[in-house]
């Protein structure tokens, strides 16, 4: 069988592992070592969407990991992602690194830390973790996969075809960036706003019956997003204001990562969301003037934590 | 007409006056009878004991020269249509409110408009007892041609005698517009991160969308012909002193903070509204109000 490593076991990280545990042999890299011994001691229980348990490896020491393993995937927050490609420098030598951060750059990260093949992906599944050994699958939604680096679209199909054998839902393509920067546009956009409102995603969103009311502000930060893609010469895959529509059409009121984040206190992922869209407006000579007003009005809410 | 920290300051130091008779009216009973009770006491800046009649009850309001609405700027409507009454023989009503649109709506009910904008803060602490933070001066200004400027007059004295510097000015949008600037460009901001106002400022990102705000609401007093009496800009750097408001938290914050709803509407929300009506783009107020609507929507929901 296929050996893969899966870096990070958040909830992404989680329910990659424990869908291919069902195809390939899988070992886990966690930052606690009490993590690892629960995954190898408990396996990694799926509910929601799913329902069983994952047998698989797990270690908190990158020196453990297989040494022939062909395809590592790097799940962890786009915060953990420069440590965690440090640690894994000089390791899996014959592996195809796949990074599946939030936002743009999270490539150029792990390239400086060693010359694997890259693979870039993005993901719309969404899961909520219950302890370190158990994970509820939640949105069913794809992940798609492109190649980056050294790799080709049939690199990536035979990932998407991976993990499509293992219970979930991929989808490869031969540039990766249209759909990377639909979901981008729309991560800034949502995620910023309801971090600063802490609203949900939900009818808010989309509301524009009142000149005050949010939709007219999220459809402008959209249509900079959109207006900077264009510059940087990306066709879009998918209309991120459509994106944001359905999504508050789906009837269920989602939290966005980076709304917990400040709820909790913790470091957010504005810099490789936000921050990327507002430099990469600055590179275009694009304006991009309320995208600019929402990360600087995110960073400074972290920079609140202090107070 | 609402006698919370602001209103009280003006109730208790007018009631001084010999040749003048206060009534106070809130929707606060409990503050409204320690004030009949006890008399309507500001200590801090200022020490003292005044004893304006006060009611819950507009009905009792008999007919008055002069009105002064003070409430939050959400509550206009309710008060001068509760108290209108009161000035429709030849009364005039003025404003010391926060915001933009406030003589709009009282202009409804009351022929006899004054425009106001005043300094002086404090807070209520209990019923019957207001804390006077700071002292400051006021300026007023007639509405429009109904209120001629010597009986804008006749109230600016009133206030300058019981210890409330005032002005009377032909045009007094200049300090309105200068205070509803500072206000719309620093309390949102404040609201939205949890900083305060040094650390609003202290931060280059911030601090140019700060000027960001700033820039939008001169150009729109611009575009009416308003002259700022002051510079916003000058202003709020000022404040970031460490002497002088470095750690406080805006207003609009507490409000968050304690989930009250705020005036952005009439801040933020005015200075657009007075964009559009007069051709100016407001793309970074407009954003700012939409997000501080969202803060207070989210509240309806957990």
């Amino acid at each position: 069988m296929t050996s893969v490593v899966v870096a990070g076991a958040g909830s992404i990280g989680s329910l990659l592992a424990a869908h291919l545990a069902q195809v390939a042999d899988v070992t886990v890299l966690t930052r606690r070592e009490e993590h690892a011994a629960a995954l190898r001691e408990q396996g990694l229980r799926v509910s929601g969407r799913g329902d069983f348990t994952a047998r698989l490896g797990a270690t908190a020491d990158p020196a453990a990991l297989p040494r022939d393993a062909e395809l590592a995937i790097l799940a962890c927050k786009s915060t953990g992602l420069d440590p965690l490609a440090a640690r894994l420098e000089g390791m899996l030598a014959a592996a195809t690194v796949m990074t599946i951060q939030n936002g743009l750059g999270a490539e150029e990260i792990v390239a400086a830390h060693g010359d694997w093949p890259l693979l870039s992906a993005v993901t719309f599944m969404s899961g909520t973790r219950h302890g370190d050994a158990h994970v509820e699958y939640v949105l069913d939604t794809a992940t798609w996969i492109g190649p980056y680096r050294g790799t080709t679209e049939a690199d990536a199909r035979r990932v998407a075809e991976l993990i499509e054998a293992g219970g979930l839902r991929a989808e490869a393509f031969p540039d990766l960036r249209p759909a990377q920067w639909s979901k981008l546009i729309f991560n800034a956009t949502v995620n910023g706003v309801a971090a600063l409102t802490g609203l949900p995603h939900d009818f808010h969103f989309a509301q524009t019956g009142e000149v005050s009311d949010l939709g007219h502000l999220v459809r402008g930060l959209v249509d900079e997003g959109k207006a900077v893609a264009a510059a940087a010469g990306v066709e879009l895959h998918d209309d991120p204001w459509e994106m944001n529509v359905l999504a508050t059409q789906r009837g269920h009121r989602h939290f966005p990562s980076m709304l917990e984040d400040v709820e909790a206190r913790r470091p957010t992922e504005v810099e490789l969301i936000n921050g990327a869209l507002v430099r990469e407006a600055g590179r275009c000579r694009v304006p991009a003037p309320l995208q600019t007003a929402l990360y600087r009005l995110v960073k400074a809410r972290e920079a609140s934590y202090s107070e | 007409m609402g006698c919370g920290a602001v209103g009280s300051l003006f109730a208790a130091n007018l009631s001084l006056l010999e040749d003048v008779e206060v009534w106070a009216f809130d929707l606060n009973e409990l503050h409204m009878a320690a004030v009949n009770r006890d008399g309507l006491r500001l200590s801090g800046a200022g020490d003292v004991v005044g004893r304006p009649r006060a009611t819950s009850d507009p009905a009792a309001i008999p007919p008055c020269d002069f009105g002064i609405v003070a409430t939050k700027a959400m509550h206009t409507e309710a008060a001068i249509a509760a108290t209108a009454h009161a000035f429709a023989d030849g009364g005039f009503v003025a404003t010391v409110q926060n915001g933009l649109g406030n003589e709009e709506t009282i202009a409804g009910h009351a022929d006899r408009v004054i425009r106001g904008t005043t300094f002086p803060a404090g807070k209520l602490l209990e019923p019957g007892h207001v804390q006077w933070d700071v002292k400051g001066d006021t300026t007023f200004g007639p509405y429009d041609e109904r209120t001629p400027l010597a009986d804008v007059e006749r109230l600016a004295d009133a206030c300058t005698r019981a210890g409330m510097p005032a002005d009377a000015v032909e045009d007094a949008r200049g300090p309105q517009w200068r205070k509803v600037i500072f206000n719309a460009s620093t309390n949102p901001i404040g609201a939205l991160t949890g900083l305060t106002h040094g650390r609003v400022c202290e931060r280059p990102d911030l601090r140019a969308l700060v000027t960001g705000l700033v820039d939008e609401g001169k150009a729109v007093a611009a575009a009416q012909g308003i002259e700022l009496d002051a510079d916003p800009e000058e202003l709020i750097d000022h404040a970031a002193k460490p002497e002088v408001a470095y750690g406080h938290k805006a207003s609009m914050l507490q409000d968050v903070e304690a989930r009250r709803q705020t005036e952005v509407d009439y801040l933020n929300g005015g200075i657009v509204r007075f964009g559009a009506e007069h051709g100016v783009p407001t793309p970074l107020n407009a954003a700012i109000q939409a997000l501080v609507k969202g803060v207070e929507a989210s509240w309806m929901q957990s």
